[in-house]
């Protein structure tokens, strides 16, 4: 068997501020999947959901995620259809970092809606993993992230990019 | 809602280095299982990156090994409650599909798959979103085998075909 080396890192935005978003554009086709690896803390609690993205500017309701977390006394799980935002990150605090790590599967496709997979550790609230439907054939090429509610996302989070190529 | 930060991704001339390889892809044309074989023994750890449309578990199976050689755990949420099971000397059950909206994703970590003195651990994060139903979760597999790992092979359960469209990539890392 050949192989090949990758895992390729494609970008890094660290903010030294608050910012409202932070989005990868032209995102290259040249890789058969996208890792996000995320430290992240929004800037306000959640009065609805918890942090977010949304593909290609697709402001759309052509989202849907299904959930499953453990908060240190008890596990659930919740889905939502049809909304207009894909899930990363738990936003359970405003004060401690969370370490996230999306994986978005053949992104490059055009053939098939888009899977994406995201595993999600807030120390000081809670674990657990979204599957995430993004139900378009487009090929993905720009990610924007946001803190909860859409809102924005703090100082000292950092957001970096990877391909992936298969043999 | 405004974008503040906009980053050219496509720019070229990164730092690639071989500490996570590419090792072999399958994407099937038609129904069938899929292995990989003569896998080199040079990395540390393999990692599995696969979709499909089976509605179905996607098993594993190591060094051609069937039946029940496997332990397995599972921490599952379908969207309403989350729930747990656990069952001994068993197939390889490793990824729960929903349906053919969404393909089904997992990421499988095959942890220190050459070492020759002990079990070996398989983990999986995998989930199946068709907006209104899907599963999500964890599991665990544990080959009680010592042997180094050199193929794995890739079912339906009970050792059924999986569907057109599989697609599942072997990557190894140092």
């Amino acid at each position: 068997m050949a192989a090949g080396a990758t895992y390729v890192p494609i970008a890094t935005q660290t903010l030294g501020s608050s910012a409202s978003s932070v989005t990868f554009n032209s995102i290259s086709q040249g890789f058969t999947d996208l890792v996000v690896v995320s430290s992240i803390k929004p800037s306000s609690s959640a009065s609805g959901y918890g942090p977010s993205f949304q593909i290609n500017g697709d402001t759309g309701s052509n989202y849907s995620y299904t959930l499953i977390y453990g908060n240190g006394s008890s596990a659930g799980s919740i889905r939502a259809s049809s909304i207009n935002y894909a899930r990363y990150g738990s936003g359970g605090s405003t004060s401690t970092l969370e370490a996230d790590v999306t994986h978005i599967m053949n992104y490059s496709n055009t053939t098939t809606y888009k899977t994406i997979l995201a595993r999600f550790s807030q120390p000081s609230a809670d674990t657990g993993a979204f599957v995430n439907l993004w139900r378009n054939t487009a090929a993905i090429t720009s990610l924007t992230f946001y803190g909860n509610d859409g809102g924005s996302i703090a100082a000292g989070s950092t957001f970096t990019l990877y391909g992936i190529s298969a043999a | 809602m405004p974008i503040l930060g906009v980053i050219d991704s496509g720019k070229s001339g990164h730092l690639v280095t071989n500490n996570y390889s590419s090792i072999a892809t399958v994407t099937l044309a038609s129904t069938g299982t899929i292995t990989f074989s003569s896998i080199p023994n040079t990395y540390t750890h393999l990692q599995i990156r696969g979709i499909t449309s089976l509605s179905n578990w996607v098993q594993i199976g190591l060094n051609g090994t069937t039946g029940g050689s496997y332990t397995y755990h599972e921490l599952r949420g379908n969207g309403s409650s989350a729930s747990a099971s656990s069952s001994i000397n068993v197939e390889g059950l490793m990824a729960l599909g929903a349906g053919t909206t969404g393909y089904t994703a997992f990421v499988t970590d095959l942890l220190d798959y050459a070492n020759v003195n002990k079990y070996k651990t398989v983990r999986t994060l995998y989930g199946s979103d068709q907006n209104g139903s899907g599963n999500v979760g964890f599991t665990s597999n544990l080959y009680q085998s010592t042997s180094a790992i050199n193929s794995i092979t890739f079912y339906q359960n009970s050792y059924a075909s999986l569907p057109v469209g599989t697609t599942i990539a072997l990557y190894g890392i140092k």
